[in-house]
């Protein structure tokens, strides 16, 4: 029997009150539960990683802020041939090469350490570089990649001069910061403060330390392309005479485990003693070297959590 | 009847429904393993953050997982994944949203591994698909636990893999889901 149940104005909110609940609740229960599961989610929380900057850990001659990561060896073959002006009979470049080999490895995900051996002057290279920021997005977001490089270069030619090339007279070290931000998926720039210090140089006017400005770029093509560019812009304070700015276009073409870079650049060396402080070449006067960079990724420590 | 009157009641109301369906199960970290076997190369990746809600009244599930959390054995292959493959930039999160067909409540509460179907849309790469996969809930110490195998074929996702590499990467990627959910009130849920 409901006749003691008799509405009034108050129950009448009360009962409204409840419809309106139970409305509202199954509403929910009928509701998208993968909506419920995104709200649930509180977005900003999470920090990420902007990752591939760059696809190698070079950019043309020289480094990006990239670096292999843990466990990851880079084994990396680079190629100048000669000046493409230098005529038919040297078939434009192609008679002369000089070559780099090197091999990276990544300590760490931050921590890289390479060796490489130039056939100009016979050069022993070595170097460190750190991540020293790693560019990322979300709640603690760090607009740029800022990763410091360190290395010396070892000239082992043999001499025929009266002057004794003792081994600290051989050596030149290079330190670079290189500021990067990966503007969008296709586009990253990077900025490269270097300072050359050569032990020895060739006569007194000239400065032992060098000071360069770099400027850097890549532009994706497409997935596996972009288009590279690269400038070294030396401070005219310590620029040494018949010294030019290096100047390097060069393309990208990445393939499963290999990236390879295709490049004209003015500059023959390629590590930064060479092309920050020593390109003679003018580069719209047609002294172009034509070369190639081969990149292949070995892992040789998988990440832990793996079998094999 | 006065509306004071009405407040401890409705409170009442309030506290004992959700109770009396605490069929809700969420968590945020469950785990996703995906392979791709080839000849040339086994291909293994593995997340541990992936949200999930399971509705058992209603039968609904849905979760979603975010495409750069997954961990590989090599970070270049990391790398091609999320640059290459899934553009995870683009298209940060996998979801998907469906029902459980053929669940049986009582069998589930009285213990053991219970299989199901379920069927519903499954995104990757920013296409949906209608899919129906097997998979089997269990109810441990208070938590669903929810154990699915089913495989995806990367094509039917725009997802297009460069003739070089074509003999590495398999046609179908087996996928692994384990979750572990936890019951959550309702009106934790809707708050």
């Amino acid at each position: 029997m409901l006749h003691f149940y008799k509405p009034t104005p108050s129950r009448w909110g009360f009962m409204l009150l409840l419809a309106g609940l139970a409305w509202t609740r199954t509403a929910c229960a009928q509701d998208d539960l993968l909506t419920q599961l995104e709200s649930q989610e509180t977005k900003p929380t999470k920090t990420e990683l902007v990752d591939a900057t760059f696809k190698s850990t070079r950019l043309i001659s020289g480094h990006t802020v990239q670096t292999p990561g843990q466990g990851t060896m880079v084994f990396l073959i680079s190629h100048r041939f000669g000046t493409l002006n230098s005529g038919a009979y040297n078939f434009f470049g192609l008679d002369q090469a000089t070559l780099r080999l090197g091999f990276e490895y990544g300590l760490t995900d931050r921590l890289t350490a390479g060796v490489g051996r130039s056939s100009l002057e016979k050069t022993f290279d070595g170097f460190l570089k750190y991540k020293a920021l790693r560019q990322t997005t979300g709640l603690h977001a760090m607009p740029v990649s800022v990763t410091l490089f360190a290395s010396s270069a070892l000239n082992s030619l043999k001499y025929s001069d009266t002057y004794e090339h003792t081994l600290p007279r051989r050596l030149a070290y290079t330190y670079q910061a290189l500021i990067a931000r990966k503007f969008s998926s296709d586009l990253s720039l990077q900025l490269m403060p270097t300072l050359v210090h050569s032990n020895l140089v060739a006569t007194a006017q000239e400065h032992n330390d060098v000071y360069a400005l770099g400027f850097g770029g890549r532009q994706k093509l497409t997935k596996r392309t972009s288009l590279n560019a690269e400038y070294y812009y030396l401070l005219p304070a310590g620029k040494p005479t018949g010294v030019r700015n290096a100047l390097a276009l060069g393309v990208d073409l990445e393939t499963g485990g290999h990236v390879f870079q295709l490049h004209v650049t003015n500059s023959q060396g390629m590590i930064e003693k060479f092309f920050v402080s020593g390109t003679r070449g003018n580069f719209f006067n047609g002294d172009l070297y034509f070369g190639f960079n081969v990149n292949r990724n070995f892992t040789i420590r998988p990440k832990q959590g793996f079998r094999k | 009847m006065k509306p004071i009157y009405c407040w401890p009641l409705l409170v009442l109301w309030l506290l004992c429904v959700p109770k009396a369906h605490a069929q809700k199960y969420l968590t945020r970290d469950g785990v996703v393993t995906f392979f791709s076997t080839s000849i040339l190369e086994d291909i293994e990746a593995r997340t541990e953050q992936v949200a999930a809600l399971v509705d058992l009244n209603s039968n609904q599930v849905a979760f979603t997982i975010p495409i750069k959390s997954f961990q590989f054995k090599r970070t270049l292959m990391q790398e091609h994944f999320n640059e290459n493959y899934m553009e995870s930039g683009r298209f940060p999160k996998s979801s998907f949203s469906g029902r459980i067909l053929d669940l049986n409540m009582e069998a589930l509460q009285k213990g053991g591994s219970q299989r199901v179907t379920v069927e519903g849309d499954i995104t990757i790469h920013g296409v949906t698909k209608h899919v129906q996969v097997p998979g089997a809930l269990e109810l441990q110490k208070g938590s669903l636990l929810v154990h699915a195998y089913f495989s995806v074929a990367p094509a039917d996702y725009n997802i297009e893999i460069p003739l070089l590499v074509r003999e590495n990467i398999a046609k179908i990627v087996g996928i692994r889901l384990a979750l572990s959910c936890e019951p959550i009130a309702q009106l934790s849920l809707t708050k």
